[in-house]
């Protein structure tokens, strides 16, 4: 598709709505500032409510903003309709015209924009091809599966070529199997056609697997925007730790320094672990520690109580007592390795550098 | 919070589509000049009509001792009709819905609740008086009681209620059927007899919808104009006293105050009705019933249950029959052999029967499809649409449904006979077709927007949007999206209004003109002077036209409805 590819931005924008039950009136989405890129894709996510679905409604027209501006590519797009934009939108609910066949619901943008029908015909098949639905054209939207349904509202939305693809939480209607074949096809297919795509979702592992960037947006507002790997590894806050992955937060004031390196004093006991600038001896700081991260061990590092210990196949479960902080803990490939039991008493150690501070 | 861009742009986004914006103004000045205007009209009739601002039309009418007694008699009739038909709809529909029947009583059911869509409002009255009159087969002939009165109170009373419990019975259907049979066996399970979960459960659960379906025969009666008129006799209700008030005494400012005193009646039980019992209902009856419930089997209950309800239906079924045959005796009450043809042959000879058919046939023909594709219109904009006016649409459309057509002819009379506010201006329409016309549609209008309503919201909001999305305005979806999916609810609504406008006459009564002969009139008419037979030749044409209108409509969905393609899903 030989069209420029345009990203979008956000500047400054808000929406208001009335609170159904009490009537005031509140803050879905705030002062929300975004780049996309042109030709990545970017995942919206956080827990519901948080203004990710407004957020890409405002983009597809449906919602106007009450305050800011939308840009697709340069150019503002407030004042346009929904049908006068260049975004195509995949559905939650797949949304097909249930008195039409496949070949007609993906024909339906094209014969609105008045393309010749020789065309039409060739650009379906070939987008049919594309989500590999060949020899399905005649069927009725009702006699597809609902990956299927879900590949007829993905090319709809591609045959038109439109600058943006914008995707509401598509996945969240199917099984979960189905959820993440379907979840490395809508990234093939974004791939190959090399679109830029904003997509909405609640779901971690959806927006890990799929997106160049995720933001991560509570309460209206964005909480951190950045790869997989920055949120993971580098969430700015709790909220983001906790809803990226299983986190654990150890909180205590910071001793002293040397070099890249400070030292926290947890529940009572020194901890080494690797620090950022700007750090004050004397207030306290909380380090986010992956389940994965840690093990347990006879020696060295923290003092703990195994509080629950549990074979799950691939990994055993710990839930140990720091002091008065639960940490969970993965500990992979049990077999062949030293099992604690609850009650045992012994050591959380883990990598200095593979933990991070807030 | 400032809002104000938000507004603006959706303002904008409005202002960017002209065929919507144009549909908007239209419907607008369409419910204003035909819904609001002649409301208005007669309040400010009533209020100024002798000339300065004051009480003084309400302080005579007030003093007319036939007013306040219609006032009474109007409200006592509503209350024991509202009750009598919610209880015996909720019988019809516990029935239906609870017990096991056979076929034979299962389709004396469904007869019974498609009759009164199919016939004009009045019918039963006509059979009433034949079969129970001073010269009714079953008083005179079968039981030779030769001075009996079906005119007043108790007539209107039985007769209405006969029109009105399959409207309580199917609206009580509905519900019970949506009444989760998990609850009840719940009940039974600890220990509760039949009985007891009946009045400990389900009928709890139902209170709010009786409520409701008492409140709606209650609107309907008071409404109700043709009943009262033809078997009230000396008997008069705030429809008939507003009528003779106009057509008699030529007050049209006493008729119009009198107008303003049965709508606010009408009014305030619509909103009960409306904003409170309604939502009550939709409160305690929410999800759909996870399973079929076991039906009652227990001869004890179901005999009596069955046979009473048979006898009920037999008997309504029965008065409807009259009718055809009443047409068909030579004379009615006296002289029973050879059945005739000459009554049906007189309508159309001598009492110009097809130019009468004619004029409601044509009339209503145009009216059906205006009002079908208006009332899909405003269903579409209020469920799917956002802009200011939605809520005046709404709020007016809806307001349609709680006027009594004598009301509403009584406004258009004054609103319109002399011109927009006695101006002179759009005077041309009053007196012709089209002004009949324009009551046809204002009349079926509730109806069509409130089924095209509920059809909507059926509707996945997205798929719309999804419309829109890729590239249509408003015009394209309603007409490629939204329409092919309610094509149901619309045939359906086209039915319904050429149904209701061709048996229309409370309103068209004060309005039509002697260039056009109405069925519903002439019925009226030649049954007011006591020729029964050809009332009732008049009206076996009707019902026939009618009902074969309703099983067009049926075939027609059976064999092109969306229905058949979605339902499956």
């Amino acid at each position: 598709m030989a069209k420029v590819k345009k990203g979008v931005r956000l500047e400054h924008i808000s929406k208001i709505y009335n609170d159904p039950k009490t009537g005031k009136e509140f803050y879905a989405v705030k002062d929300t500032s975004l780049v996309i890129e042109p030709g990545s894709f970017v995942t919206l996510l956080g827990p519901s409510g948080c203004g990710k679905t407004t957020t890409l409604r405002m983009i597809a027209g449906f919602e106007s903003p009450d305050e800011g501006e939308i840009y697709l590519g340069d150019e503002p797009i407030n004042e346009l309709t929904p049908n006068k934009r260049d975004t195509a939108m995949v559905f939650q609910s797949y949304a097909l015209l249930p008195h039409y066949n496949v070949f007609d619901n993906v024909a339906y943008g094209l014969k609105l924009r008045k393309v010749p029908k020789d065309e039409i015909k060739d650009r379906v098949m070939k987008i049919l091809d594309l989500v590999e639905l060949t020899g399905m054209e005649g069927r009725m939207t009702n006699q597809l599966s609902g990956g299927q349904q879900q590949r007829v509202a993905l090319a709809r939305a591609l045959v038109i070529e439109p600058s943006v693809l914008l995707f509401d939480e598509p996945l969240s209607n199917l099984d979960a199997k189905l959820r993440v074949t379907m979840r490395t096809e809508i990234r093939r297919i974004q791939q190959e056609v090399g679109i830029t795509a904003i997509y909405v979702t609640h779901d971690q592992s959806e927006a890990m697997a799929l997106s160049d960037n995720i933001i991560i947006m509570s309460k209206g507002v964005v909480a951190q925007m950045g790869t997989p790997q920055e949120i993971y590894y580098h969430p700015v806050n709790e909220f983001v730790a906790d809803f990226i992955g299983e986190a654990n937060f150890l909180k205590g004031p910071m001793t002293g320094r040397d070099g890249k390196f400070v030292t926290l004093s947890i529940e009572g006991n020194p901890l080494r672990v690797e620090g950022h600038d700007g750090m004050e001896k004397g207030r306290e700081y909380t380090v986010v520690l992956r389940p994965e991260a840690a093990t347990l061990a006879d020696a060295g590092g923290l003092p703990c109580k195994v509080v629950l210990s549990c074979f799950m196949g691939s990994y055993q479960n710990y839930h140990v007592m720091v002091g008065d902080t639960l940490v969970k803990l993965e500990e992979h490939n049990p077999k062949n390795k030293h099992i604690y039991q609850v009650g045992d008493t012994c050591c959380l150690v883990f990598d200095p550098a593979s933990v991070h501070v807030l | 919070m400032a809002r104000s861009q938000g507004a603006a742009l959706d303002r904008k986004k409005l202002m960017a589509d002209p065929i919507m914006v144009t549909t908007i103004v239209v419907l607008i000045t369409f419910l204003t000049l035909f819904i609001l205007y002649p409301l208005a009209i007669l309040l400010v009739d009533s209020f100024v009509g002798d000339g300065k601002f004051g009480l003084s039309i309400f302080k005579r009418i007030f003093a007319m001792p036939s007013f306040t007694r219609a006032i009474t008699n109007t409200l006592k009739v509503g209350f024991l009709v509202g009750i009598l038909s919610a209880l015996i709809g909720l019988l019809f529909a516990y029935v239906e819905v609870y017990v096991r029947m056979n076929k034979f009583v299962g389709g004396l059911f469904k007869v019974v609740s498609m009759l009164p869509v199919v016939s004009p409002p009045f019918v039963l009255s006509l059979s009433m008086i034949m079969l129970f009159g001073k010269a009714g087969i079953i008083t005179r002939f079968l039981l030779h009681i030769y001075d009996n009165n079906v005119y007043g109170f108790w007539g209107i009373v039985v007769v209405q209620t006969l029109t009105f419990f399959p409207v309580c019975y199917m609206m009580l259907k509905g519900l019970l059927k949506n009444i989760d049979p998990s609850l009840e066996e719940a009940a039974r399970d600890m220990g509760a007899g039949r009985w007891k979960v009946f009045a400990d459960v389900t009928l709890p659960l139902m209170l709010p919808g009786l409520g409701n379906a008492f409140l709606v025969t209650f609107i309907e009666s008071i409404a109700d104009f043709a009943n009262p008129m033809l078997i009230g006799g000396s008997y008069d209700t705030l429809a008939t006293t507003i009528y003779l008030q106009i057509t008699g005494a030529y007050d049209k400012a006493g008729a119009a105050a009198m107008a303003v005193v049965l709508l606010c009646i009408t009014l305030a039980m619509f909103a009960v009705q409306k904003y409170y019992l309604e939502a009550k209902t939709a409160a305690t009856l929410t999800g759909k019933a996870s399973r079929g419930r076991m039906l009652i089997e227990d001869k004890s209950v179901k005999i009596p249950l069955t046979i009473f309800c048979s006898l009920a239906a037999a008997f309504v079924i029965m008065m409807y029959i009259c009718v055809p045959i009443g047409a068909l005796f030579p004379t009615w009450g006296y002289k029973f052999f050879p059945l005739t043809g000459k009554w049906f042959n007189q309508v159309f000879t001598r009492y110009h029967g097809f130019k009468a058919f004619k004029d409601s046939f044509v009339l209503s023909f145009i009216s059906a499809p205006i009002t079908a594709l208006l009332s899909m219109i405003i269903s579409y904009l209020v469920v799917k649409r956002k802009f200011k006016a939605k809520g005046f649409i709404e709020a007016v459309s809806m307001l349609a449904m709680a006027v009594p057509g004598t009301v509403l002819g009584v406004g258009y009379i004054r609103g319109f006979s002399g011109g927009i506010f006695h101006t002179g201006f759009l005077q041309g329409i009053y007196g012709t077709g089209l002004i009949l016309v324009i009551v046809f549609v204002v009349r079926s209008l509730p109806t069509g927007t409130r089924s095209g309503i509920s059809a909507l919201r059926q509707i996945d909001k997205s798929i719309e949007e999804s419309a829109y999305d890729m590239g249509a305005d408003s015009f394209k979806v309603f007409m490629t999206v939204t329409l092919p999916l309610i094509k149901d609810s619309f045939l359906s609504g086209l039915v319904t209004a050429f149904v209701r406008s061709i048996t229309a006459i409370s309103a068209i009564i004060l309005l039509v003109t002697p260039s056009y002969l109405l069925i519903t009139v002439q019925i009226n008419e030649f049954a007011e002077k006591g020729a029964y037979s050809l009332a009732c030749a008049f009206a076996t044409i009707l019902i026939i036209i009618t009902y074969s209108a309703v099983l067009l409509m049926n075939l027609f969905i059976k064999h092109f409805g969306t229905s058949k393609t979605m339902k499956e899903d």
